[in-house]
């Protein structure tokens, strides 16, 4: 399950053909809208609101699939089930390996529309 | 909303998810393939967007703010009423629950993350053929309830028309009882009854082949021909053959009317009966006794008029006796399990029962009961006449309008019917026609018909064709005096019937001599005159109508000769 890639390259270049010239506003997008949730979630975590980290997580989880960044869609779902079962300390872990990995991510989708 | 019409026009889609970057992917994806898309970011704002861009399909995320797709589809589903707008609802989710209660608010199909291009080309392709395929299938189902509807109100004037000119005559004479479908003349059905100039009615129960319109196509000279003659005096075999050879002409092959043509006679307690094709008519007698009337003829509209035959069964009656006569269509009621009705339920139910009304009601009762569950099948015509005492009766509507023409009022007619046309002809409705055009004799047709009749049953059944009215005293006698009737009318030889007629006006009315003279020997007429015959016996009862009815009545020469004098006065 972990040894997912940080991005599926096979799944870029198709959202690539599909985007057109628009794949750099995609990715832009994905970038501001996934640091706004990771803020909502820690937000979420301080607050016990357990919903809205469900909800966000959920979110966050989809968008991470469908823009082509597997490992981090995994770790979404983990922390998805840790806040569905009301376990938030294990979340809280979670979304730490969560943070880290966006920032992986995020490096290499800069590289990629720096290319 | 602006529909597309074919399965490549391009489509407005919504798309509602509250992920920026999925909005976008799939918008894209859609686009791509032509379609137009309105993006909305969550469940809220779909609503909102479909009332305005009324979309033919919606992409819907399960999970939103505000208000959630589930909720969405099922305000979606409502706003779009009898369209189908397809919904699929886009997800992650992959729990068998949660899917399954995505359908049941609304959804048509789910789509899952990632999104692949292949299948979301497929689906909405897919969805938009079922989209197009109900709205075909509503299109027709309205047209059909439209042309449904414009059929049933033609036939309603169809109806109206034919009431019109068929008019229900006397059906509402208290001795009968029917049941016809409202709409009977478009299963073919016709129920007609009509009054006879000096008393008594014809009745026509005719069932054509087929349904619908052209089942009702030849009921309308039936009834013209049916009412026509019958007011202006012509008995049922002149009836018949005329309505047999204008079905005959008019009516394509293979198609005809079965039918049962009534004659009664509540004076004489007479019932003449032909069938032709329907199903048994039934003489139930007061007495408990039952006499069963098959069809003995084909129906109405199928022979030449030389091949023809208009002989009827003359039956004689007592008051409280009652004719059952019936369309197939009751017999043929099915029940639940397909059973028919059949004879047999049909001949229970007539048992034990008296009268035209208590019959009437256990026949309908027992049909009723049969169908069940199943509703009858109101097509089908039932009908019962009831033989009463003539003054029982009250007086039958007389449907003929005063004509507006002057005729004439001051002439002289003789009429003489030689040999064999003598047993062929009747000459009843001629004369009575004759006397019709005077001018304000109409209002009298019953009477005048009534002295006519008389004085030509009296001529040629006594005169000439000298058959002893004693006869008809009695049942045996009845028989016998019809059948020797019918033999002697075949061998008429060397005879003749005379009539001859004379108006003249006076100050108020009119006066009509009739005097008919016939061949035969003539009778002893004095001891006749001096005697009061009693009412009752047929043998008297001639005497005794054309004795009330006229001014004058004379036996002259060798009492082969009767004049009546009919004074009228305008009424």
């Amino acid at each position: 399950m972990v040894n997912k890639p940080h991005l599926d390259e096979e799944a870029l270049a198709e959202l690539r053909d599909v985007m057109e010239d628009e794949f750099d506003v995609l990715i832009e997008t994905y970038l501001s809208d996934s640091a706004d949730r990771i803020n909502t979630l820690h937000r979420a975590l301080v607050t016990e609101d357990n919903e809205m980290f469900t909800k966000s997580i959920h979110s966050f989880k989809g968008s991470s699939i469908n823009i082509g960044a597997p490992l981090l869609g995994e770790l979404c779902l983990r922390a998805e089930c840790a806040g569905r079962n009301g376990r938030l300390d294990e979340a809280g872990q979670v979304l730490d390996r969560i943070e880290s990995e966006f920032q992986t991510v995020s490096d290499l989708f800069q590289k990629l529309l720096n290319a | 909303m602006d529909e597309p019409l074919t399965e490549q026009a391009p489509l407005t889609i919504l798309i509602a998810d509250d992920s920026d970057t999925d909005r976008l992917i799939l918008g894209k994806l859609i686009s791509r393939q032509g379609h137009q898309v309105v993006g909305a970011v969550d469940g809220q704002d779909a609503i909102e967007k479909f009332e305005q861009h009324q979309p033919h399909m919606v992409l819907l995320d399960v999970m939103m703010p505000r208000l959630d797709g589930m909720a969405a589809a099922r305000e979606i589903k409502r706003l779009a009423g009898e369209r189908l707008v397809p919904i699929i609802f886009l997800t992650s989710i992959s729990d068998a629950k949660t899917l399954a209660s995505c359908l049941e608010s609304g959804g048509d199909d789910f789509m899952s993350k990632p999104y692949n291009r292949v299948i979301l080309e497929a689906k909405v392709k897919a969805f938009n053929r079922m989209r197009l395929m109900h709205r075909t299938l509503s299109e027709q189902r309205d047209l059909i309830s439209e042309r449904n509807r414009q059929l049933l109100s033609e036939q309603q004037v169809a109806k109206r028309v034919f009431d019109n000119v068929a008019h229900s005559g006397c059906l509402d004479s208290p001795n009968l009882r029917y049941h016809a479908s409202p709409l009977s003349l478009f299963n073919g059905d016709v129920l007609f009854a009509c009054p006879r100039p000096a008393g008594g009615m014809h009745i026509l129960i005719g069932d054509f082949t087929g349904h619908g319109l052209p089942a009702a196509i030849g009921a309308m000279p039936v009834a013209e021909i049916f009412y026509g003659m019958t007011s202006k005096g012509f008995g049922c075999g002149d009836v018949l053959r005329e309505i047999n050879q204008k079905l005959k002409r008019i009516l394509p092959t293979g198609m005809f009317c079965c039918a049962v043509f009534i004659q009664a006679d509540f004076h004489l307690n007479q019932l003449r009966v032909w069938n032709g094709g329907l199903p048994d008519a039934y003489l139930q007698r007061h007495s408990g006794e039952r006499l069963v009337l098959p069809s003995s003829h084909l129906p109405l509209g199928v022979l030449s008029t030389e091949r023809f035959a208009a002989d009827v069964d003359v039956i004689r009656t007592e008051p409280g006796d009652a004719l059952f006569v019936a369309t197939d269509g009751l017999i043929e009621a099915e029940a639940p399990n397909g059973q028919m009705f059949g004879e047999e339920r049909l001949v229970t139910a007539l048992d034990d029962h008296r009268g035209s009304e208590a019959i009437f009601q256990s026949v309908l009762n027992a049909a009723r009961v049969f169908a069940g569950d199943r509703e009858l099948q109101d097509d089908f015509t039932v009908f019962c006449l009831e033989m009463v005492d003539e003054e029982a009766l009250e007086q039958l509507p007389d449907r003929l309008l005063p004509s507006a023409l002057t005729g004439p009022s001051d002439w002289q007619c003789d009429y003489e019917l030689n040999d064999t046309t003598l047993g062929k002809f009747n000459p009843l409705p001629l004369l009575l026609h004759i006397c019709m055009e005077v001018p304000g004799l109409r209002r009298r047709a019953g009477e005048v018909y009534t002295l006519l009749s008389e004085l030509y049953t009296n001529g040629l059944e006594h005169g000439i064709l000298k058959l002893p009215s004693a006869w008809k005293n009695s049942p045996e006698g009845f028989g016998q005096y019809y059948a020797e009737r019918e033999r002697r009318m075949a061998a008429i030889e060397g005879h003749h019937l005379r009539f001859s007629l004379n108006h003249c006006p006076s100050a108020d009315g009119g006066c009509l001599t009739i005097r008919c003279r016939d061949s035969g020997e003539g009778f002893d007429y004095r001891h006749l005159m001096a005697e009061r015959p009693d009412d009752h016996q047929y043998a008297g009862r001639g005497i005794m109508l054309l004795r009330q009815l006229s001014t004058s009545l004379r036996f002259l020469g060798k009492g082969n000769e009767v004049e009546v004098v009919y004074d009228w006065q305008y009424g």
